[in-house]
């Protein structure tokens, strides 16, 4: 009996909210950092000015958890099961959310995507692309983030007498020269920063064409041929710059090292700048930040998204539209990626502000071929998880050859699922 | 403190001692060796929390800042960013205490119940069940995460205090029902058996025998639960609900930012402060666990 | 769960009773199959919560259930005691074997990032033995090439991998926390002085959370910022601890902070445990002339049975369950040569849930051949008392 009693003070209890006259719309993300809030509160402002069908005002109601899709991924999965999905929520673009949405989890909104035409405002077209499932639009793209940069740090350079490095090459032709000056020439985190150095470097001299090829059609004869072998090689040789007892815990340690001056080199995305812009250095002046690693001007669009899991409620249902329909507004975009140091959706906007490694981007993203798509919407998390897996036991194992590791990748790209 | 050791001091009252022995020295030189061990990463913390940012990046670890500041400690209490909102860790603390509070009781109510039950009325296939705990203290929680968000959906109670409290109960039943199984077995059996001739109850025997003479295994429990409840993030996140967030979710969030600048000094601090509730636990009961162990020795 | 206090009584019962008992029972488990039924049936629905009291009851009432049949055919004995462990029971069955057997038969399917529960789901998902063998085949996993060569090439054995990588730091940790705890508790047992003090520094680090502190040894232990580096500079040029970049040693630099993080404990129970001990002991082996040492281990440790088989046991599942420490000192590295089962296991889990609940089983059912042997043995024959 008591326990009857203790469910039905709970039922009161849960249908409480309900009550509220602000139609409240959880948001979750994993934007924690200074930086990052200040852009999310951009996304919060406005969602905040804007009223729904009956005049009451909507609020953004923020969820944020640090750590990335790993650490959301089961919470997500675990709200909706539990009868108590978000409002809207970030996630990886992609194969993560296909199942997803396979399962019917996720709102379609199509109608909205068509009616405010975003095939034609957002750009790249790749990234509306990774929102779309057999037709159907179910996430909205905020901004671009890009992995595909090389940091070098021009006083190590001239301080030796040597030029700036252009590209990749330069700097591992430069690398014995550094080395014998005691100089890192390239530096190096442990974990997924391994995995996003291969994986620049795959591209940077397989070129975008074979690198698509592989990871998206699954060409074994590419894979597995001595073009990719070459690169094999070339990773085996600067594996001996990047020994396990000279790797740092962390990605931004890495780019410290570049900072101070340890090492020469730093490969990581575009959110390596920040820390650059911390030490007071200067783009062009100080530093260098070289998309595509500087051998040709490429940029892989991952960026973030945020998807929509569905409700029964018809409040929540037009909120979440409201919300898909703010976030690509042209203010919106600006204000957001200036603080994200983020590229923004729409080319119609004004980034004056913006710095200049930035800059380099918005160039790249003004030539469509110079665009492909990021991994993820490529090939399942299962898989990227064991080439990653692979590439950092490749990086730390002086034992594993070329040959082995070029094997076990073409095997995991052969068993994949399409 | 100061009552048993007058007491145990007493017998071998009337010898003079040397002031310090070759044994004395050797105890305390191991001791405070190892006091260095385990102090070490508590000193790099503290430091490290005193430094500027642009300190940390080219400094020594090991070497204080030429400039201490308070700073961080402030920003991670105050004014740290955990996504919209920058205001420090201490926006959870409440919620934590909310849910370290009620799970700590009912999981130690629940194991320390089903520890005596186990351990001095068997009844058929009470190992059995014995057993399924200890395999279950093996296996890694995440697995188990799914099943629960079903289950907790069915009782209604998803998203909010009841949940987590389950959670935590289930959770800490393996470890905490052997502690206090263990613990009463190894009580002596002819009080529990005088108990039962005299005609007391189950509940009597519990409440007005073993409670009184387990305060060191209670305490032993509550600091092993309050440890692990309150540094819990990953139940909090999912079974709470987003209104009962625990402070953890605020650490975890200044501690593990994507790809922001890691702010370490901050990161030390809002660790070392969310640190403090467990040790003034540690703190508190440390007195408790020590004495209450000599009063339950004396009666046995 | 209501705490009155029922006089115990172990009248027997009439034996009609017990048939009545029996119906009531079967009755119950009809209405116990319906509902685990619709729960086993009903997939995930985007609806607020709603809660379902009916079924939330009924669901409760399984364990009880099973269990007045039980005692229905094999009499009424302890009827208090088995009420008030029936949460206990509740969690075992309901949660513990539930969520077992289900990560055990989805182990079989080709589950990805939705878990499913139906029966319906299972036969559709189901590939037999593929999680298990690729599993087997991930050098993730477990690598041991020195296992064939070993009946080759004389006993030159060596095996690589997350489940070797969990033994070695296994059987380290259990046997240094355990017995460098022992030998402070013993030290602190000495009336010495500032006693409070020395116990709280030893206990602090179980109340940090281990995601910074575990970075905190990261760098410590860092050829490039930590000790190496700092001892180097103050001209000792040849020194040299960098296990934790060295993919032979890195296990041992994670033993060293697992140690610190657990080692306090340990002390603390042991400390509880030494305390627990009659001073008359103490009395009779002076006056038998026996050192005090050879009193600590041959006497003082025997009586500490039930401390330390405790102990034990919570060290060692906290030494399987590994997983912040190693995430937050090295994430696995260098390459994936400090990885561990449940950090494999996590990581599968947002991305193959199959291969994540193989894992989960292959752990469990290895699990239970150590413990099952050990638990029979070692509580078996107290339950009779």
């Amino acid at each position: 009996m008591k326990l009857l009693k203790m469910a039905a003070v709970l039922a009161v209890t849960v249908a409480l909210p309900h009550v509220a006259s602000a139609t409240e719309l959880e948001v979750t993300h994993w934007w924690t950092s200074g930086g990052e809030a200040a852009a999310v509160a951009e996304f919060a402002k406005a969602f905040d000015a804007t009223t729904d069908a009956d005049g009451n005002p909507n609020k953004w109601v923020d969820g944020a958890i640090a750590g990335s899709g790993d650490v959301a991924r089961p919470i997500i999965i675990s709200r909706i099961m539990g009868g108590n999905p978000m409002g809207a929520t970030q996630l990886n673009p992609g194969k993560d959310a296909d199942d997803l949405i396979a399962a019917g989890l996720m709102t379609d909104i199509t109608d909205l995507a068509v009616k405010e035409d975003w095939a034609h405002i957002l750009r790249p077209a790749s990234q509306l692309e990774s929102c779309t499932k057999d037709g159907r639009v179910y996430c909205v793209p905020v901004n671009l983030h890009s992995a595909q940069w090389m940091w070098t740090n021009r006083k190590v350079f001239t301080d030796l007498g040597l030029e700036p490095p252009k590209d990749i090459n330069e700097l591992l032709a430069y690398a014995p020269k550094l080395q014998e000056a005691g100089i890192q020439p390239l530096s190096l985190a442990q974990g997924w920063p391994v995995g996003l150095m291969v994986n620049d470097i795959l591209v940077a001299q397989a070129g975008v064409e074979n690198f698509v090829k592989v990871y998206k059609d699954r060409d074994l004869a590419i894979a597995g041929g001595p073009e990719f072998g070459k690169i094999f090689e070339t990773l085996a040789a600067i594996r001996q710059y990047t020994p396990a007892d000279k790797m740092v815990p962390q990605w931004n340690e890495a780019v410290g090292l570049v900072i101070q001056g340890k090492a020469a080199a730093n490969i990581m995305g575009d959110w390596a700048g920040g820390e650059f812009q911390v030490a007071n250095m200067v783009a062009g002046k100080d530093y260098d930040c070289l998309p595509g690693l500087g051998v040709t001007p490429v940029l892989n669009t991952g960026g973030d998204v945020f998807y929509f899991p569905k409700n029964d409620d018809p409040k929540i249902q037009a909120a979440q539209l409201q919300l898909a329909s703010l976030l690509v507004t042209k203010e919106v975009q600006v204000a957001f990626n200036l603080k994200k140091g983020s590229l923004p959706m729409r080319a119609d906007v004004d980034l004056s502000a913006a710095n200049d490694c930035m800059k380099k981007g918005l160039e790249i993203l003004d030539h469509s071929d110079a665009v492909f798509p990021n991994d993820i919407q490529m090939i399942d998390r299962d898989s990227l998880n064991q080439i990653n897996d692979l590439f950092t036991e490749f990086m730390a194992n002086p034992d594993m050859t070329a040959a082995d590791a070029q094997a076990k990748f073409v095997s995991i790209i052969e068993n994949a699922p399409k | 403190m100061a009552n048993t050791s007058t007491i145990s001091a007493e017998p071998s009252g009337a010898k003079p001692k040397p002031f310090i022995t070759w044994e004395r020295a050797v105890v305390y030189t191991v001791l405070i060796v190892c006091a260095l061990f385990f102090l070490l990463p508590l000193y790099i913390m503290i430091i490290t929390s005193l430094k500027s940012i642009s300190e940390i990046q080219g400094g020594n670890i090991f070497v204080p800042s030429s400039n201490p500041s308070l700073a961080a400690w402030e920003k991670a209490w105050n004014s740290a960013c955990t996504g919209l909102y920058c205001e420090g860790i201490k926006v959870g603390f409440w919620n934590s205490i909310k849910i370290t509070v009620p799970s700590t009781i009912v999981s130690i109510a629940v194991a320390s119940i089903s520890g005596y039950s186990l351990a001095n009325w068997p009844f058929k296939f009470s190992e059995g069940f014995f057993t399924i705990l200890l395999l279950g203290s093996f296996i890694p929680y995440v697995v188990m995460l799914y099943p629960i968000v079903i289950i907790t959906r069915y009782l209604g109670i998803f998203s909010t205090l009841p949940a987590v409290v389950l959670v935590h109960t289930i959770f800490g039943l393996p470890i905490q029902t052997l502690l206090f199984r263990n613990y009463f077995a190894s009580l002596p059996q002819e009080l529990f058996k005088a108990a039962r001739v005299d005609g007391a109850s189950y509940w009597q025997i519990f409440f007005r025998v073993f409670v009184p003479m387990s305060v060191p295994i209670f305490t032993v429990s509550v600091i092993l639960q309050v440890t692990g409840i309150w540094n819990d993030f990953l139940f909090g996140v999912i079974y709470a609900g987003p209104t009962n967030y625990p402070m953890t979710v605020q650490l975890n969030n200044i501690v593990n930012s994507a790809q922001g600048g890691k702010a370490y000094n901050v990161d030390m601090a809002a660790t070392i402060l969310t640190g403090l509730v467990p040790l003034t636990i540690y703190f508190i009961s440390g007195k408790y666990f020590v004495r209450g162990i000599a009063a339950g020795a004396v009666k046995g | 769960m209501s705490i009155t206090s029922l006089p115990e009584t172990d009248r027997s019962v009439p034996l009609n009773r017990n048939r009545r008992s029996a119906l009531i029972a079967l009755a119950g488990l009809l209405v116990a199959e319906v509902v685990l039924g619709s729960i086993w049936k009903i997939l995930p629905q985007n609806s607020a919560v709603s809660p379902n009291v009916f079924t939330a009851l009924m669901f409760l009432m399984v364990p009880p259930i099973l269990f007045f049949i039980y005692d229905a055919i094999w009499g009424i004995k302890s009827r208090n005691s088995k009420m008030a462990s029936y949460p206990m029971m509740l969690i075992a069955l309901g949660v513990f074997v539930l969520g077992t057997l289900w990560t055990v038969m989805f182990s079989f399917t080709n589950i990805k990032i939705i878990p499913l529960f139906t029966p319906a789901d299972w036969v559709k998902g189901f590939v037999g033995l593929a999680n298990y063998k690729r599993l087997f085949n991930t050098s993730r996993w477990m690598d041991c090439p020195g296992l064939t060569k070993a009946f080759q090439s004389g006993w030159e054995f060596k095996c690589a991998g997350a489940l070797p990588n969990m033994v070695t730091y296994a059987v380290l940790s259990i046997a240094i926390s355990v017995s460098l705890g022992f030998l402070l508790a013993v030290m602190m047992d000495q009336k010495i002085r500032a006693e409070g003090v020395f116990r709280t520094i030893f206990l602090y680090p179980f109340a940090l959370s281990f995601v910074v502190t575990g970075h905190v040894w990261a760098w410590i232990m860092s050829p490039e910022y930590g000790l190496q580096h700092s001892i180097r500079a103050l001209g000792w040029e040849s020194f040299s601890f960098d296990w934790i970049a060295n993919r032979d040693m890195v296990m041992y630099a994670i033993v060293i902070a697992g140690i610190w993080q657990g080692t306090g404990f340990v002390m603390a129970l042991m400390l509880a445990g030494l305390r627990g001990i009659d001073d008359e002991i103490w009395k009779a082996a002076k006056v038998d002339g026996i050192p005090a040492w050879r009193t600590y281990i041959q006497i003082v440790l025997p009586m500490m049975k039930p401390v330390l088989v405790t102990t034990f046991v919570i060290v060692s599942s906290g030494a399987v369950r590994i997983y912040d420490l190693v995430v937050a000192t090295t994430d696995g590295g260098p390459g994936i040569s400090s990885d561990v089962p449940t950090r494999y296991i996590y990581q599968n889990f947002s991305a193959n849930l199959g291969q994540s609940l193989s894992a989960s089983t292959v752990m469990l059912v290895a699990m239970a051949v150590v413990l099952i042997p050990w638990i029979r043995v070692e509580f078996g024959k107290k339950s009779q008392a």
